[in-house]
């Protein structure tokens, strides 16, 4: 296990404690250890499985069963694309394939210098601004695929 | 019990039975897949469905309960047809090389297939193709085959209480993987291979070493190997389900007799080296007793050296020393009966026959998948100097190797053993069934304490497909504690509950614990001919205990070539011979390293 190479804050650690001994709680834990680190690295999983007795496959099985929950780390400006019905039938598609394009990079992964990753999300609640992409808290609304160059270019130096 | 119609045909089952129960009682056969009787209904493929009478509703019999005055209807135009849709859609995720497929004629999305007259397949193709895990070396996991029916799962999880596999992610991308997605290798696996017996379809199989075994059968001049081979006892009483005979068919000499055929230069049975265990363990557990006595039961408890664990399961050593590495030392010192039976072969036998054992070849022929990792599990597997066991087959590879070699088995005349290291003890034969270890040894621990024999051998308190099971006999005065549990599952109850006592310094519950991973011990192994149900199970216990009736010697130390090897060869039981070639040490596993 890698379960001791990582430290949980000691609110993150006593929320653990306390919502191990309960029913249903694995959900709610995996929430604020993705809160604490962004993402829920694998030592986090093992040292929740520790604690809490739940065996390791079962947090993975829940993990990869929720899209929210991501086990890699993602980069410093999380750009969201927007795969909500009307994003989607907007062009939604078209939009995260050039944003993978630009960065070459996949689901899951980083660009190399660890600034950019791109989730596909569900409706961002906008749906009048179709299609949209979100960069960490800013909205891009009605957004083409030739303004996309200029709009991660904005990130680069941020 | 409540009263229900099946196709208007009227049966009566007992309350909370399911419909599927109900059609059974009825004689009517409702197609299943994901179902399977040793596990609770997980209901994902839809195949079992039914209609209540006055509703169009598809229900799920096999976790739909029966009611009173219930009419079911089981088969008509539009039921059959969304049985056959969903064997379509089935169909579209999977491969279709059933030729070259290990399931191939033992297939159960096959037979529906075949049952249904699937002729074309209506759907667009997609199948994932996601890599194969070959990394434990017993089993291959082969999730792009997988029907996501969930029976590994919930075997792994509920009846073994391993938790190697789940499903991860969901829709389109599920998969059957080991948390992290780690190969099983590096997982919490313990080999038991109840995956691969449950499994309907070639996701998860035995890793076949059948070819291993035909080269070194057919090598020739100097490269000529003496091939050896030892079967087990779970093997002789469930080899002939392959060959199309009912379970508890006993086919021990017609065994012997084709493994001669096959090319075997000698043939041994695991059943003698089995009685070799028992005087080493029974020894072993005398010796721990007798010191218990001038300690003081507690002592002994907090010691560790009570209880005594058994140790002849490699899936359940795997465990231990995964998850209660803290009892290691109250488990037997004593190799399995396949490692005893390695190591005297390449030994002893090799100097009494005049061949060197660097040119001969051990093969075993196990009911289990776990046995091919147990081979080579530590350096003490290889204490002939060379590797004890070449290769561990399970049953089915046999079963395979018989049909490839033209064998026609079951008119094969019956043939003995080879000396010495063939002859055994009806205490040898039992060991194949779960509680059978600890008879056996307390058949000989008996003698050992009190020089005499029991008047009757049979303890039938510890037979049965009971989860865990206890009893205690009186020797000489001694009340002796004993428990036996099987299904890796149920293990835990027995364990902590000699944890507890250890740790509050109280006496142990039990003074010797027999553990075997499978349910029904080996002869519901994972490398058994496949459809293990507990009727299946009952009938090959039943066939082991026949046999055990029926041998000339129902103790180990009865055995006269158990006495003879000692008396050329080991010296005393437990002795520094002994130890060299017949103990084993075991040490923490850590889990999930990579």
């Amino acid at each position: 296990m890698v379960a001791a190479d990582i430290q949980f804050s000691d609110e993150l650690q006593a929320y653990i404690e306390e919502w191990s001994r309960k029913e249903g709680g694995l959900v709610m834990m995996l929430h604020r250890i993705q809160h604490e680190f962004g993402y829920i690295p694998r030592a986090a999983a093992e040292k929740l499985s520790l604690i809490s007795g739940i065996p390791l496959a079962k947090i993975y099985g829940v993990i990869t069963f929720y899209h929210f929950f991501k086990t890699t780390m993602p980069g410093k400006h999380r750009i969201a694309v927007c795969m909500g019905t009307a994003c989607y039938l907007k062009g939604g598609q078209d939009l995260l394939d050039e944003t993978r394009s630009i960065l070459s990079i996949g689901p899951d992964e980083v660009t190399d210098d660890g600034l950019f990753s791109v989730d596909e999300v569900r409706c961002l609640g906008c749906c009048g601004l179709a299609p949209v992409l979100m960069i960490g808290d800013e909205v891009f609304g009605k957004v083409t695929k030739d303004q996309l160059p200029e709009i991660i270019a904005k990130y680069r130096n941020k | 019990m409540v009263n229900v119609k099946v196709n208007g045909i009227p049966v009566q089952v007992a309350e909370g039975a399911t419909v599927l129960d109900a059609a059974k009682k009825a004689n009517v056969k409702i197609p299943t897949l994901c179902y399977n009787p040793d596990l609770s209904p997980w209901a994902s493929c839809g195949i079992c469905v039914v209609k209540v009478e006055g509703s169009n509703k598809l229900l799920r019999s096999c976790c739909t309960p029966v009611a009173e005055g219930m009419s079911i209807i089981t088969h008509d135009p539009d039921i059959v047809q969304t049985r056959k849709t969903v064997i379509e859609l089935i169909l579209s995720t999977h491969p279709d090389d059933c030729l070259a497929c290990p399931r191939n004629q033992s297939c159960e999305l096959q037979t529906l297939a075949q049952e249904f007259g699937i002729r074309e397949q209506p759907y667009k193709k997609m199948v994932r193709d996601i890599p194969v895990d070959t990394s434990t070396g017993s089993l291959v996991l082969n999730p792009s085959k997988c029907v996501r029916c969930g029976r590994c799962v919930n075997v792994c999880q509920q009846m073994q209480g391993v938790w190697a596999v789940e499903f991860l992610g969901r829709g389109e991308s599920i998969r059957i993987a080991p948390a992290a997605d780690v190969q099983l290798g590096d997982s919490p696996c313990i080999k038991c291979g109840q995956c691969s017996a449950h499994c309907p379809v070639g996701a998860i199989y035995e890793n076949d070493e059948t070819s291993l075994v035909w080269d070194a059968l057919t090598k020739e001049g100097a490269d000529a190997k003496t091939c050896v081979v030892q079967i087990a006892p779970a093997v002789r009483v469930a080899l002939a389900e392959d060959f199309g005979l009912p379970p508890g068919t006993d086919l021990t000499g017609k065994i012997y007799t084709a493994l001669r055929r096959l090319g075997f230069d000698a043939i041994f049975d695991t059943n003698f080296s089995a009685d070799l265990t028992i005087i080493e363990e029974g020894t072993e557990f005398v010796q721990r007793l007798t010191k218990a006595f001038q300690t003081g039961m507690s002592q002994a408890t907090i010691d560790r050296s009570l209880p005594l664990i058994t140790s002849c399961c490699p899936a359940w050593v795997d465990y231990m020393e995964k998850y209660y590495s803290d009892m290691i030392p109250n488990f037997s010192t004593a190799k399995s009966p396949q490692q005893m039976m390695g190591a005297m072969i390449k030994t002893y036998w090799a100097s009494k026959a005049n061949v060197d054992p660097a040119k001969i070849f051990s093969v075993s022929i196990m009911p289990c998948t776990a046995k091919k990792w147990e081979n080579k599990r530590n350096k003490d597997m290889y204490s002939s100097g060379h590797k004890d066991v070449d290769v561990t087959l399970t049953t089915r590879e046999l079963a395979r190797m018989i049909k490839q070699a033209g064998i026609d088995l079951l008119n094969l005349p019956e043939s003995e053993p080879d000396s010495p290291l063939g002859p055994y003890s009806g205490a040898g034969v039992i060991f194949g069934a779960t509680g059978g270890v600890m008879e056996a040894a307390l058949r000989t621990a008996y003698n050992l304490v009190t020089k005499e024999d029991l008047r009757d051998v049979n303890f039938t308190a510890v037979r049965g497909l009971s989860g865990i099971k206890e009893a205690v006999v009186h020797i000489n005065g001694i009340e002796l504690r004993v428990a036996v549990a099987h299904q890796m599952g149920n293990i835990a109850t027995v364990l902590d509950q000699v944890r507890k006592a250890r740790e509050e310094g109280r006496e142990t519950p039990w003074h010797f614990i027999e553990v075997m991973a499978c349910r029904g011990g080996c002869i519901g192994g994972g490398g058994q001919p496949y459809g293990a149900t507990d009727e299946v199970r009952k009938q090959r216990i039943r066939a082991i205990y026949d046999h055990d009736e029926h041998t000339e010697y129902r103790c180990s130390h009865h055995n006269p070539f158990i006495k003879q090897v000692y008396d050329e060869f080991l010296g005393e039981p437990n002795g520094h011979k002994a130890h060299e070639l017949l103990h084993t040490h075991y040490e923490e596993r850590p889990i999930y390293l990579k």
